[in-house]
């Protein structure tokens, strides 16, 4: 892997912003060049929330993802919005709880997971998110158990640190399917 | 895994400025940079620091105005509407001859504008922001490592020079995330014989003030300053290049800009065209040297710029008209894509090779 150019977004609330911070943390636990960069606009206020999130072997030039090499929609105005810009021979991963629709791209490879739902059958509150973010691993051949105990470290705090043991189990079960 | 932490840079910036020394802020929230604050009103009570939210930008200038004159290490930040209510203030730091350290998170203008990403305060920034003969010191960070260390120097060279270090950065160098070490070497603050801290009855008492009515004097004194500023041009300019020593196009730009067209260059590169990128770190003084020796072997020079075109005007001058320079910009809180400036760099090298 030299590059991987990754877009998350969706509602406010999903934790975008979070599970993207996640992935830049494992990169750069893994000595990975990495950014993250987020959506600040007025959108941020009740409606979609996004990151760039730059994962890299050498430095990261510009921190915006235009096109990203992976998208992940939790929402369908995610994907309306994004579905166009993902390179040829990239991929989605839409929750389809929450997108009805299909991809329309025959150029890419799709991953749809029904996050939502599996976030509330298993009681794992508002963890799609984290549902993705085991897919997405698995997907991209860098699911290890190791890793994510200590990004999972870094990103929840120390105040919050009884949260760890549901975000693995939420990332394990994205990683089964 | 190195020591290495990810930080937002606005958060970086208070973080290297309590690293620096500085137990003093002052400031109102504006985006993109309110994480500066919101930073600084987490940590200064804890580290026997002063946080104060002013009532206005243009009370918390006033309030960096009487802590420098104490000689303490002292900051405010803003945005650029509120940079622009700065603007009296900055013009006294400089007429009293006062360290400080300023941090500009630009967002697209003119007036209230929007809040995304711009570097439209170019001109305001590097020809100082307020009235008068004076210049700030403009430090112009690409990375949060940067936003960081470019803070410590900041305050360093407000307390050597004794006048204002300006952080000019934009929302997304604010916003973004990168890995940062914080272990950054901080010289000491060198000795302020001249600051207002009491008599205590031993010596005459210290004066800090702009005003001077007596023309024959004010002009002396601003003879002295830009003495030092001369000083300041030859010693403390700073500035990346890359790719520029056979290149045939070179990109300026700075800040996000730059990293935009770093991408570009290497794309270029990739299509046997060329090119290579200076990027001035330091914006005044503007590093004049590396695009006079660029333009001895360069075909064109495009500055790439979040704004109409403003440090163009600075590229011109440094390159002596000895070639043609174009602007390839976005404004308003746009960014430009590094496509659009490798089409630039296409057309200006008259097609791919």
């Amino acid at each position: 892997m030299s590059a991987k150019n990754m877009l998350f977004s969706g509602f406010g609330g999903q934790g975008i912003l979070f599970a993207g911070k996640f992935i830049a943390y494992k990169g750069l636990i893994e000595d990975k060049q990495v950014s993250w960069l987020p959506s600040y606009g007025p959108e941020m206020r009740g409606g979609t929330a996004s990151c760039s999130v730059i994962v890299s072997d050498t430095p990261v030039g510009s921190p915006i993802v235009s096109n990203p090499d992976i998208l992940v929609a939790m929402n369908l105005p995610s994907l309306d919005r994004f579905e166009d810009a993902v390179v040829p021979g990239g991929m989605i991963i839409a929750d389809s709880t929450l997108i009805e629709r299909k991809v329309k791209r025959d150029d890419v490879t799709v991953f749809y997971v029904p996050a939502t739902q599996m976030a509330s059958d298993n009681k794992l509150g508002n963890l799609a998110n984290m549902i993705i973010v085991g897919k997405l691993l698995k997907e991209i051949g860098d699911y290890t158990e190791d890793g994510l105990n200590a990004a999972l470290d870094k990103v929840i705090s120390a105040r919050h640190a009884d949260m760890k043991e549901v975000n693995l189990k939420a990332i394990k079960l994205g990683a089964e399917l | 895994m190195s020591d290495k932490i990810l930080m937002k840079g606005n958060e970086a910036i208070a973080e290297a400025a309590i690293i620096a020394g500085c137990r003093h802020y002052f400031g109102y929230p504006i985006t993109p940079q309110t994480e500066i604050a919101a930073y600084m009103a987490k940590k200064m009570p804890k580290i026997g620091g002063t946080f104060l939210q002013a009532e206005s930008e243009i009370a918390a200038i006033n309030m960096v105005y009487g802590v420098a004159s104490a000689g303490k290490r002292v900051m405010t930040s803003s945005s650029s509407p509120g940079v622009s209510l700065k603007g009296e203030g900055l013009s006294y730091l400089a007429g009293s001859d006062l360290p400080s350290l300023i941090v500009n998170v630009q967002r697209g203008g003119p007036g209230l504008g929007g809040i995304q990403p711009s570097q439209s305060d170019y001109f305001q920034s590097t020809r100082g922001g307020g009235h008068g003969d004076y210049h700030m010191i403009v430090l112009a960070p690409a990375s949060v490592q940067e936003m960081a260390e470019l803070t410590v120097k900041g305050f360093e060279l407000a307390d050597t020079y004794r006048m204002t270090s300006m952080i000019l950065a934009d929302g997304t160098m604010g916003q973004m995330m990168e890995p940062v070490s914080l272990d950054i070497d901080v010289k000491p603050a060198p000795e302020k014989p001249w600051a207002t801290t009491g008599t205590q009855m031993a010596r005459e008492h210290n004066i800090v003030n702009s005003l001077s009515l007596v023309p024959e004097e004010l002009e002396e004194l601003n003879f002295k300053r830009y003495d030092r500023y001369k000083v300041i041009e030859e010693n403390e300019t700073m500035f990346e290049e890359y790719k520029v020593e056979d290149a045939d196009i070179v990109l300026a730009a700075f800040g996000i800009a730059a990293r935009v067209s770093k991408n570009a260059v290497d794309e270029a590169r990739k299509m046997g065209i060329k090119a290579g990128l200076i990027r001035p770190i330091t914006l005044w003084p503007f590093p004049k040297a590396p695009f006079k020796a660029a333009a001895e072997h360069a075909k064109a020079f495009i500055s790439v710029e979040l704004n109409m075109g403003q440090m163009i005007e600075d590229v011109i001058l440094a390159t002596e008209s000895k070639c043609p320079v174009t602007l390839c910009n976005r404004a308003g809180g746009m960014i430009p894509d590094p496509k659009q400036v490798l089409n630039s760099i296409i057309e200006i090298n008259g097609g791919a090779k």
